[in-house]
This record gives structure tokens, sequence and C-alpha cells, in this order.
């Protein structure tokens, strides 16, 4: 049975042609391919990850950026909200001092003619009693001797006057 | 995809053909198919390598020998044979036939004589003749007619009497010399190794050119079968020692693939019964055995030689060595045996299949008929099943192999001692262990 003895001839070259072969893949072939297998698993390892974080990354800033804008809204709700409190506030204050100016001048105006009237008043007393003197005089020259008598007893008629 | 089933058709319907035409032109010897002779001779090696669809012409290839007195002589192999025209007793039909005739080759004036043995132990191998001197020739002859069994017949006497070649009843003393010539399962061997070479190159190249791209198509299919080799099997048993072992594991998977797979093929560039013959397997089994024992560690050697099993199996009486040591040699001789027969079983029932034809065609033309297609459809079913069984025997074998070495160079990390011991190590070098022990 040829076939289950071996043959020398096949032995040598089967051999010699194994140890060409591995000689020849092992220093060129396997190693460079092997080494090329790892370092590219690692990369996408490496992509991945990135990947991964820069996703993470991103929903966080998405997260921030509506935080930002939900901020900025409420800032602006609040600051509308602050500036129509103003604007009422503005309206009243200037309402009230308008009013109350208002009523100043108009306390002065009256103040003024209380002052113009009693001046007036005064005036218009002495005027009275001056004319009234002059009247007096001229009816009763002749037989008045005593000015300050009279001068009281006319007074004291003109306040009867005033008070009626 | 279309193009490549209507191929497959074609070259079906040529397979039902031709032996259809081998069986009416040989329809004379329809009875006298010798199926053991065709199997051994497929699955057997031989000098030059038949051209395709030529029972006859074969391609020379170179046979080299060594002679009697230590000269290396080669030849060219078509010299071995003559193609001569007979005429087919039966048929009345004249046939080309490839007759066996001597080589003489002078070399330095001196002249030697080669034929190829066609009926002695070294049948179908080269051997050296030497013409017989009278007195031993009559000798030789006289023993022939004395022996009941030749009743003259040249080649049983031949056969019968060793260490004599009858040619055309000339006798001659013959002589096997050491034969290293490129024979159809050398060739086929280089062939299988040129490819693999070119298979592991084209992912290097690749690589080169362009550089960390992933690969597609062809290298990418080969970078698969790398990684899944790799990481499926070298990586996930040897761990950190993967590196080291790799290339020849990795060798050895692809050129037995590549060898199981060429073998299928029927016509020139394969059809070789490679990894189905011994020579090939012993080789690679051998170079496992080496490296598994010169890359032994301690602890392999201790489990050999004191193994942990209680005292009387191991002392006085070494039982537990001797099985041991017989394991040693078993472990590869497994090996070795396991991808021979399967791949020559694989070969053999598909020849013996496609013979069931010349079998059938003994019991007339219908038989003939049904049992070609019957075979046939068998055969394909049986190669396709070759081609899985290709891949799990160039699988099984690399995975074995990175066991055994896993086995061997184990420095015993289940031992408490040992890990005491590399703690140590490891606390004294403030290094990793790995790194110190390898």
């Amino acid at each position: 049975m040829e076939l289950f003895t071996p043959d020398f001839g096949l032995i040598f070259w089967m051999f010699i042609s194994f140890i060409i072969l591995f000689v020849v893949l092992a220093i060129w072939g396997w190693p460079v391919i092997l080494k090329n297998m790892d370092q590219r698993a690692d990369t996408i390892d490496k992509g991945v990850e990135y990947a991964r974080e820069a996703k993470t990354q991103l929903d966080s800033a998405r997260a921030e950026a509506q935080k930002y804008m939900e901020e900025a809204q409420q800032q602006q709700a609040e600051m509308l909200r602050e500036a129509a409190r103003m604007k009422t506030q503005l309206i009243e204050d200037a309402r009230k001092e308008a009013s109350e100016e208002a009523k100043k001048v108009m306390d002065a105006a009256r103040v003024s003619i209380e002052q113009q009237r009693k001046e007036a008043e005064l005036q218009f007393r002495n005027e009275v009693s001056k004319f009234s003197l002059d009247i007096a005089e001229k009816m009763v020259r002749g037989n008045l001797s005593d000015d300050q008598s009279h001068h009281a007893l006319v007074d004291k008629m003109l306040d009867e006057i005033k008070s009626n | 995809m279309k193009r490549i089933s209507i191929i497959l058709f074609f070259l079906t319907l040529v397979a039902l053909v031709t032996p259809l035409k081998t069986y009416a032109s040989g329809s004379g010897e329809e009875g006298e198919v010798n199926v053991k002779e065709i199997i051994f001779h497929h699955l057997g090696d031989g000098y030059g390598w038949e051209v395709p669809f030529s029972h006859v012409y074969r391609i020379p290839l170179p046979v080299i020998v060594r002679a009697e007195d230590g000269k290396w002589i080669s030849f060219s192999s078509h010299k071995l044979q003559e193609y001569v025209r007979i005429t087919n007793e039966k048929t009345g039909k004249e046939e080309l036939v490839a007759e066996p005739r001597i080589v003489t080759i002078e070399k330095n004036g001196k002249e030697y004589q080669f034929i190829l043995a066609h009926v002695s132990k070294h049948r179908n191998k080269v051997v050296q003749i030497f013409p017989l001197s009278p007195e031993e020739e009559a000798r030789v002859k006289e023993e022939a007619k004395n022996n009941p069994e030749i009743q003259g017949d040249v080649d049983k006497a031949e056969a019968i009497i060793g260490g004599y070649a009858g040619f055309n009843e000339v006798y001659y003393r013959e002589y096997k010399p050491h034969d290293i010539s490129i024979t159809k399962n050398v060739l086929a061997l280089l062939i299988a190794a040129v490819i693999v070479t070119a298979m592991v190159m084209s992912v290097v190249w690749f690589y080169a050119r362009k550089g960390m791209k992933a690969p597609r198509k062809g290298v990418g299919f080969m970078e698969m079968l790398i990684d899944f080799i790799y990481t499926g099997v070298i990586k996930s048993t040897l761990h950190e020692r993967a590196r080291k072992y790799a290339p020849f594991l990795l060798t050895c998977f692809f050129f037995i693939l590549v060898m199981n797979l060429v073998g299928l093929i029927v016509i020139f560039p394969g059809g070789a019964n490679l990894t189905g013959n011994i020579a090939i397997t012993l080789v690679l089994a051998i170079m496992v055995f080496v490296i598994t024992n010169v890359m032994g560690s301690k602890h392999y050697w201790k489990e050999i030689f004191w193994p942990d099993v209680p005292l009387f199996l191991k002392f006085p009486i070494p039982i537990m060595q001797f099985i041991e040591i017989f394991g040693i040699f078993t472990k590869p001789a497994a090996l070795c045996v396991r991808l021979f027969a399967n791949m020559m079983g694989g070969h053999m029932i598909v020849i013996t299949l496609t013979l069931l034809i010349f079998i059938f065609a003994a019991f007339g033309a219908i038989a003939a008929g049904g049992s070609v297609f019957i075979s046939v459809m068998f055969s394909i079913f049986m190669l396709c099943l070759d081609v899985l069984v290709s891949f799990i025997q160039a699988y099984v074998f690399t995975l074995l192999a990175t066991i055994f070495i896993s086995m061997s160079t184990d420095k015993g990390h289940g031992h408490e001692a040992h890990k005491e011991e590399q703690k140590e190590v490891a606390e004294e070098t403030d290094m990793p262990v790995e790194v110190k022990t390898t």
C-alpha cells in the first residue's frame, strides 16, 4: 500500500516548501497583517469612543443651549413685566407729581389771592376809612375838635359794618 | 451569478456526457474495470501530470534520483514512457497507449539505466536497473521456471523473485534510488505554496497601498479568515503567547486549506491528492511535535515525569510516565492521521461514486444511464461536502495544534506554588510576570 508508506521525496519537498513558506510569511506576511489589523481595530475603537463622546458633548451642549434659551426667555418675560410695571409706576408718579404740583400752584394761587384780597381789603378799609373820615370831617368839621375820639368812633362803626 | 450558473450547467452536462463516451469507446472492456487500481492511481503520486481530458498524455516533470554510485541524475519524466499505437483485440480499434521504456542516461562517460517499475514492490517508482551476468540470468530464469506460481508469466515472476525487474522477458537487477523528483504531488505542493503566498501578500500589499482602509471582496474575505483563526483560535487559547506562535499556526491553516481545496479541482493545477497523502500530513505533524516539545515549559515536563497523581501510580512502577510519554507521540500522530484519513476518504468516495458508472455499465445501457445520473449527483454532493470538510479539517488541525502548543508552553498558573513564585518574581523586578518568564 503505497498510500500508507510516506514517500521520502515528498517529505523532503514538503519540508523545504513549508519552511520557505513559513519563513517568507513569518517575515513579510503575518506580522504586518496582524499589526495592521490590531491598529485598525484600535483606531475603530477610538473612533467609536470619540463619536460617543462627541455625541454626549453635543447632547449636553444642546441641553445647555436649551437651558440658556429658556433662561433668556424668562429674563425677557421678566424684563417685559418689569418694564410694564415701571411704565405704570412712572405714569402714576407723574400723575401724582402733577397733581401735587397743581395743588401746590393752586394753594399758592389761593394764598396769593387771599393775600391780595386781604391787601385789597386793608387798602379798601383804609380807603373807606379815609373816605369816611373825609366825609365825616367834611360833615362835622366845625364841631368836632377832638380828632382822636372821632377816629375811634369811626373805627368802631366800620367794624360793625364789617361784622355785618 | 446567472452566467456562473450557466457555465456550471454546461460543465455538468460535459461531466454527464464524458463518461458515456468513454463507456462507448471502451465498451470492449467494461467488465474488466479494476476499481482498486483506478482509485489508487488517482490517489497516488506520479511522474508527470495528466493533460486535462486525456488519459495518455502527461505534462513532463523532472525526475531527480541518486544512482547507486552516489551521483545525482535528472531527466524529464516523458522519457519513462513511449506512446505506441496498438490495436485493441476485442474492438479492432487503434488506441494510443503509454508503454514503459528503459531510460538510458550518460553522465561522465558512465551509463545509467532507469525504468518505471510496474509490478514490483516499487511499483510506479523510478528504479535503476543493471544488466545481469549470463550465469545470474540463467539462475533467475531457472528460479522463475521452477516456481509453480509463475508458469512462465514474466510480470508475475518479477513480482515473486525479489530484487529483479523483468522487462520484455529480460531480467535486470533493480535498485531503488533516493528519489527527490518533482512529481505531480511536489508540483501541486509548490503551486499551493505559491497560492498561499499570493493570498497572504495580497493583504499585505493592500495595506501598503491603502493603509488603514478596510479591504473589500477577496482581500476582505482573506482578512476575515485570518481574523477568524487568529482571534477565534490562536488568541483565545494562547493569549499573550499568541503573537509568537501565530505565524506558524496561520501558515499551517492556510497551507492545509489551500492544499485541500486545490486537491478538489479535477484538472491540471489541482487534482493532486496532497493532504490525503501521509507524507504531507506527517511533515505537518512532525512540525507540531517539534514545536510542542522544544518550546515545552518546565511545567509541561514536570507533568510528564512527575504528574499530580497518587504516588503508587508513578513510583516504583512508572505507569503514568509511560502513558504521558506515549501521549507525546500520539497527539501529533492523531493530527497526522486525522487529516490524512479525512481527505483521502473524501477523494476515495468521489472516485468510487464515479466508478459506479463503469461497474453498472456491465448490466446494460439502461443501468449505465441511470447510474450516470445518480453517480454524478452524488459526486457533486460529495464534492460540496468535501469543500466543507477541507475547511473543517484545516480548522481542526490548527485548533488542535494550538491547543497542544498551549498545553506545552503553559506555565502552570493553576498551582499555588507557581503562583507564589511568580508573585515574588514580579515583586522583585516590579515587572509583569510574562515579560520576565518568556
